[in-house]
């Protein structure tokens, strides 16, 4: 009794993180920084997805637009109104920008969630480029634009003077936390959603518990569906939010 | 037994490690990574966005010229409108005018016939008046006579002898009074 026990819990040893190795696509050696591997795949997949939605829809440049061009067209207006509202006019020569950013993840989002594929925003190397890529950018932006007075972002003038330097402390850790929080944020939602998929996936073997097993891989499914975009949404709206403080740095 | 489960956890706790803390594969994700950004920016910015950006374009420049053009017909029709009324309007202006001056026209004939009515009506009074005058005028000559001669009969049957101007003189003096 005891040793059946074992054997099926040995059969149950489900491996959630698998799926995020990276490995070469060929072959079975080392990782060089050069070699094609199923992060190299997934990332081409989602260029082509990415031509598929916004490019090939678009090519008859139809007045009435079919369905396709529809969410090409919702696309851009979704993330031009964005960087609009957020940043302001001023901020609307950074769209191609961040429309590449929204557009990638959500690609690579949506990519993730099919059976078998590897969802390359699960890594931190991958939403990290991008994390500290944003703010550095927007950083030098902000010295290029606003020269030192870009520093006055730390300076709550508004505050009373006591308190500034205070604030001036916090202000400046949460500046530079936000590269941080902006990559493990994306990374640490589609990791876990993806690990938690896999663990219900894992208890679906067992047949007592297959059916609640299957549900629950439904309703996460269904969740990880909407995380998938809102993760998109929330990473493309911070860079806006980061844009519009190197822009207009004064409270 | 005991190794053979030991080396199973070991195995199982290797796989379980997260392989996103594997920088081994850091250099290789970040490189493909930037190709891809890199691809997708260059894709986005020479091709997609300035396709969608035209096709939006075009389709406002449509939609405005429509709004345009559906503003200038209702203008017109606000015009068409307008010039009815005023039609219309000097159409009842001019029917008022025609009654009227029918009315005017009527009213003068009216008047003159009336008028006329009058000049005979009165011509006919002051005939019949001259007429009564004259009739009135023969029965007090007539009633002087009757009296002058009654007077002067009674007189001479009562034996006397008229004074035929004394009688003339009290039927005058009767007459008066």
């Amino acid at each position: 009794m005891a040793t059946e026990a074992h054997s099926e819990a040995g059969s149950l040893a489900f491996h959630p993180m698998d799926q995020f190795i990276v490995k070469p696509l060929f072959g079975d050696g080392a990782v060089a920084w050069y070699t094609p591997t199923n992060v190299t795949l997934w990332l081409g997949i989602s260029i082509l997805a990415i031509i598929a939605i916004l490019v090939l829809t678009t090519s008859k440049r139809a007045m009435i637009p079919s369905r396709g061009q529809s969410i090409a067209e919702l696309a851009y207006g979704f993330v031009y109104k964005m960087v609009e509202d957020v940043t302001g006019k001023d901020g609307i020569k950074y769209f191609p920008y961040i429309m590449t950013l929204f557009m990638f993840i959500v690609a690579a989002n949506f990519l993730g969630l099919l059976p078998m594929s590897f969802t390359t925003t699960s890594h931190i190397a991958v939403t990290a480029v991008m994390g500290f890529g944003v703010f550095l950018a927007v950083t030098i932006l902000g010295f290029v634009k606003n020269g030192a007075s870009f520093l006055g972002l730390f300076w709550v003038s508004s505050a009373p003077l006591p308190l500034r330097p205070v604030l001036a402390l916090i202000e400046l850790i949460s500046y530079f936390v936000r590269p941080v929080s902006h990559s493990i944020r994306l990374a640490g939602n589609m990791m876990a959603g993806h690990a938690v998929l896999k663990v219900f996936a894992g208890f679906a073997q067992v047949a007592s518990i297959a059916p609640i097993a299957i549900i629950g891989v439904m309703a996460v499914y269904g969740l990880e569906v909407l995380v998938s975009f809102i993760q998109a949404y929330v990473f493309t709206i911070l860079t806006c939010v980061y844009l519009k403080d190197a822009l207009h740095p004064h409270h | 037994m005991a190794t053979e489960t030991h080396e199973a956890a070991g195995a199982a706790a290797e796989s379980v490690g997260m392989p996103q803390l594997d920088f081994s594969t850091f250099p290789n994700q970040i490189f493909w990574l930037v190709v891809t950004l890199v691809v997708i920016y260059f894709v986005l910015s020479r091709i997609a966005l300035p396709r969608i950006e035209g096709i939006l374009a075009e389709r406002t420049g449509a939609i405005t010229n429509d709004v345009a053009k559906a503003e200038e017909l209702r203008a017109q029709a606000v015009a068409a409108e307008e010039a009815y009324n005023q039609a219309l309007a000097d159409a009842r202006a001019e029917a008022q005018r025609i009654a009227a001056e029918a009315r005017a026209e009527i009213q003068a004939d009216l008047d003159k016939a009336i008028a006329k009515a009058d000049e005979e009506i009165s011509a006919k009074a002051a005939e019949s008046e001259k007429a009564i005058a004259e009739i009135r005028a023969g029965a007090v000559d007539s009633i002087r006579a009757v009296a002058n001669d009654t007077a002067a009969e009674i007189i001479s049957a009562m034996g006397g002898k008229a004074d035929a101007d004394a009688v003339t003189g009290a039927v005058e003096n009767q007459m008066k009074g």
